[in-house]
């Protein structure tokens, strides 16, 4: 029987799934498009991984981290809900144990995390600016016809620069449509996106902070060899790109899943065949005040597993009946 | 007449009081929600900052309740808070609202016109009545800024879970319900005595995180989507640097007297703020400063977005926070209905102060 624990990252673009053996060795990762129906695609990709898993294994814990971290908590129950910063922390110190800076670019944001002697000492984390992002890379991709695996090996290929305003991703589009009717080549084009990404990363969220080397670049965007080679010009020095990049907030929240079970001695995750229960959600806008929450209701196999939504409690405080759990 | 007011933070029940001795009938707003953000925001310029659309959306609102009057305090302070009053006049005379506004500002040079606005107001030319009225509201509000402050102090602690809410939202009923400063002075007096009786684990390990930032933003509730109930919950001590109390006392008499707390607070200023920029940045800089010394774990700037004073006092937080060695988190604030992104960032913030304070205890134990 193999011991493992389970690390799940619901994030708006990707849905991740990873395994670990008791020391910290990833055995297996799952990579899947969240396509807007976190449910859906925690399901598939708990099912799959068990099916990869085969019967001989038996989860110690998990912990679930990304912003539908709560979500997959109450859906598979979790050891530990981490947010994303730390998780991504925790990881990336788990691999390299003296980096000194994370730039971490996912699909809908990006974090800039400073470590010093182990431990998290400054970060900034950007939403608000689409500029910045994998959904950006995405669209521009889409736009241009290219696959985005390919898009940063053709960025490597161009041999002069054509500079694109980053700051702004509709700026940066009608820049980008500009260079083209000009008749530049796509190589440039998107080596010049590549760096005007790097560019207002380190603008935006490197403002007055100081990046010191070793640099860990991870999440999804990392998988883009254009942006690795421009944040090395950038910054002048190596930019270390880890092998499991893209599920880094899973490993950390596994990591951490595995010390909180250490301390209380048991899991609270609901097995693997929770893969195969049904879940529903259905939401109704409360009326007791003007605030008019919009309270979610969450059913694990036709039982009411949770609620939330609320400013005030009144729905998410109340427990759930006994019966109700022992059901789920 | 029939006298309404904006929202902050809970200084509607002082001036509850306050009209109630003057024997003014006013309309409170219904609590700042939803709705009021968005009657507001339909209604008010675009880029302008949060408070003045939540502002417009309570006038709104107290006014389908039958308000005729609204009071607004001035400022001088070289912000835009100082043309609220206009632009908020503008705005309700272009929507068609036939109601009279009021301007309470310091009384710089022309005191007559001041006392002439108060004692509209008021309703009486008694000096003697309003100033007794004044002074018994504003021992309201001290009270119950101290009241808010413990709350904010001691929930961390609780040995029972939501006793210190229950025993704060009961007492916060009892004062709406009441009539009258001498009433609420009663209602706050006990309810301090009872807080103290609340059971504290005082042996948990609590961090201290202290607020700063733009006023609005640290004391409504509404506005920062409570966030002193947050942190408390995540087992935090949490420290307001501003109050509705202060702010009066510093409207009335004038900033530049120079009261010896505010003195303190610009002297830590000093290295990076030399002059009033407007706002409160010179105010966020100098407790900044102030937190550290007093060994807090970390500190929080909140601000609305566009907020012009905050974003200079933000560009020195970074120095500061090399320099005095102390974690600064900046929220900027707008009208986001959704707390995923300000949660992810605060939940990362305290364990980032977490983990530094366990590393400085273990270190000092090694050594």
């Amino acid at each position: 029987m193999k011991e493992i624990y389970l690390g799940v990252d619901v994030g708006s673009v990707s849905t991740n799934v990873i395994v670990m053996d008791s020391d910290n060795n990833v055995i297996d990762t799952l990579y899947i498009r969240t396509k807007g129906k976190p449910i859906e695609a925690l399901k598939m990709g708990l099912g799959q991984m068990k099916s990869r898993l085969g019967e001989n294994v038996k989860v110690l814990g998990l912990g679930t981290t990304g912003s539908g971290r709560h979500l997959a908590a109450t859906m598979l129950g979790a050891d530990i809900v981490k947010n994303e910063i730390t998780a991504h922390g925790v990881a990336a110190l788990n691999i390299v144990p003296n980096v000194n800076t994370i730039i971490e670019i996912g699909g809908q944001d990006s974090k800039i995390i400073l470590l010093r002697d182990g431990i998290i000492y400054d970060f900034a984390m950007n939403t608000v600016c689409a500029a910045g992002t994998g959904s950006f890379l995405d669209r521009q991709a889409e736009r241009l016809g290219i696959p985005i695996q390919e898009f940063g090996s053709l960025a490597l290929k161009s041999k002069s620069t054509v500079r694109i305003a980053g700051r702004c991703a509709v700026f940066a589009e009608s820049d980008m449509i500009h260079k083209q009717q000009l008749g530049h080549n796509q190589e440039d084009i998107i080596n010049g996106l590549c760096e005007a990404m790097a560019r207002n990363y380190l603008n935006n969220l490197g403002k007055g902070k100081e990046l010191k080397p070793p640099v860990i670049f991870q999440g999804g965007v990392a998988a883009n060899i254009g942006i690795k080679k421009a944040f090395e010009e950038l910054l002048g020095c190596e930019i270390i790109v880890p092998k499991y990049a893209s599920v880094m907030g899973a490993i950390g929240a596994c990591i951490l899943a595995k010390e909180e079970v250490k301390k209380r001695g048991k899991t609270k995750f609901l097995g693997l065949n929770i893969a195969d229960s049904s879940f529903n959600v259905q939401s109704f806008e409360c009326d007791s005040c003007p605030n008019m929450c919009e309270v979610v209701k969450f059913y694990r196999d036709e039982n009411l597993a949770a609620r939330w939504g609320d400013k005030c409690g009144k729905w998410s405080n109340v427990q759930i009946s006994q019966n109700d759990e022992k059901l789920a | 007449m029939k006298i309404t007011f904006p929202h902050i933070g809970n200084s509607y029940i002082p001036i509850k009081a306050l009209f109630e001795d003057l024997g003014v009938e006013t309309v409170i707003p219904p609590k700042s929600s939803k709705k009021t953000l968005e009657l507001g925001t339909k209604n008010a310029p675009e880029l302008i900052c949060l408070p003045l659309k939540i502002n417009l959306g309570n006038y709104i609102e107290s006014i389908a309740k039958g308000a005729d009057t609204i009071i607004i305090t001035g400022g001088c302070g070289p912000c835009r808070f100082g043309y609220y009053c206009e632009v908020q006049k503008e705005i309700l005379k272009d929507m068609g609202y036939d109601v009279d506004i009021i301007v309470l500002e310091a009384p710089e040079g022309n005191k007559k016109e001041f006392i002439r606005r108060v004692s509209k107001i008021a309703n009486t030319k008694n000096i003697v009545k309003i100033s007794k009225s004044l002074k018994n509201a504003i021992t309201v509000l001290k009270k119950l800024n101290a009241l808010e402050e413990m709350v904010l102090k001691a929930r961390p602690y609780e040995v029972h879970e939501n006793e210190v809410d229950k025993l704060y939202n009961n007492f916060i009923d009892k004062l709406e319900k009441s009539r009258g400063s001498r009433e609420m002075i009663n209602h706050l007096n006990n309810a301090v005595e009872m807080m103290k009786e609340i059971k504290l684990d005082k042996n948990r390990e609590v961090l201290r995180v202290g607020i700063v930032g733009e006023i609005y933003a640290v004391i409504d509730d509404y506005c920062n989507f409570d966030i002193g109930k947050k942190l408390n919950k995540m087992g935090v001590e949490v420290h307001k640097s501003l109050s509705t109390g202060e702010w009066i006392t510093e409207m009335l008499l004038f900033r530049s007297m120079g009261m010896s707390k505010e003195m303190k607070i610009w002297e830590a200023a000093n290295p990076y703020i030399k002059t009033c920029i407007g706002g409160h940045a010179r105010e966020t800089v100098g407790n900044t400063v102030l937190y550290s010394k007093e060994e807090y774990d970390g500190v929080i700037q909140l601000m609305p977005f566009t907020c012009m004073p905050e974003i200079v006092a933000m560009s020195m937080m970074p120095s500061i926070q090399e320099e005095k060695n102390i974690p600064i988190l900046t929220l900027i604030i707008d009208e986001m209905t959704g707390e995923a992104g300000y949660l992810t960032r605060l939940e990362a913030f305290i364990d980032l102060l977490r983990n530094r304070k366990d590393k400085r205890i273990s270190q000092t134990v090694d050594s």
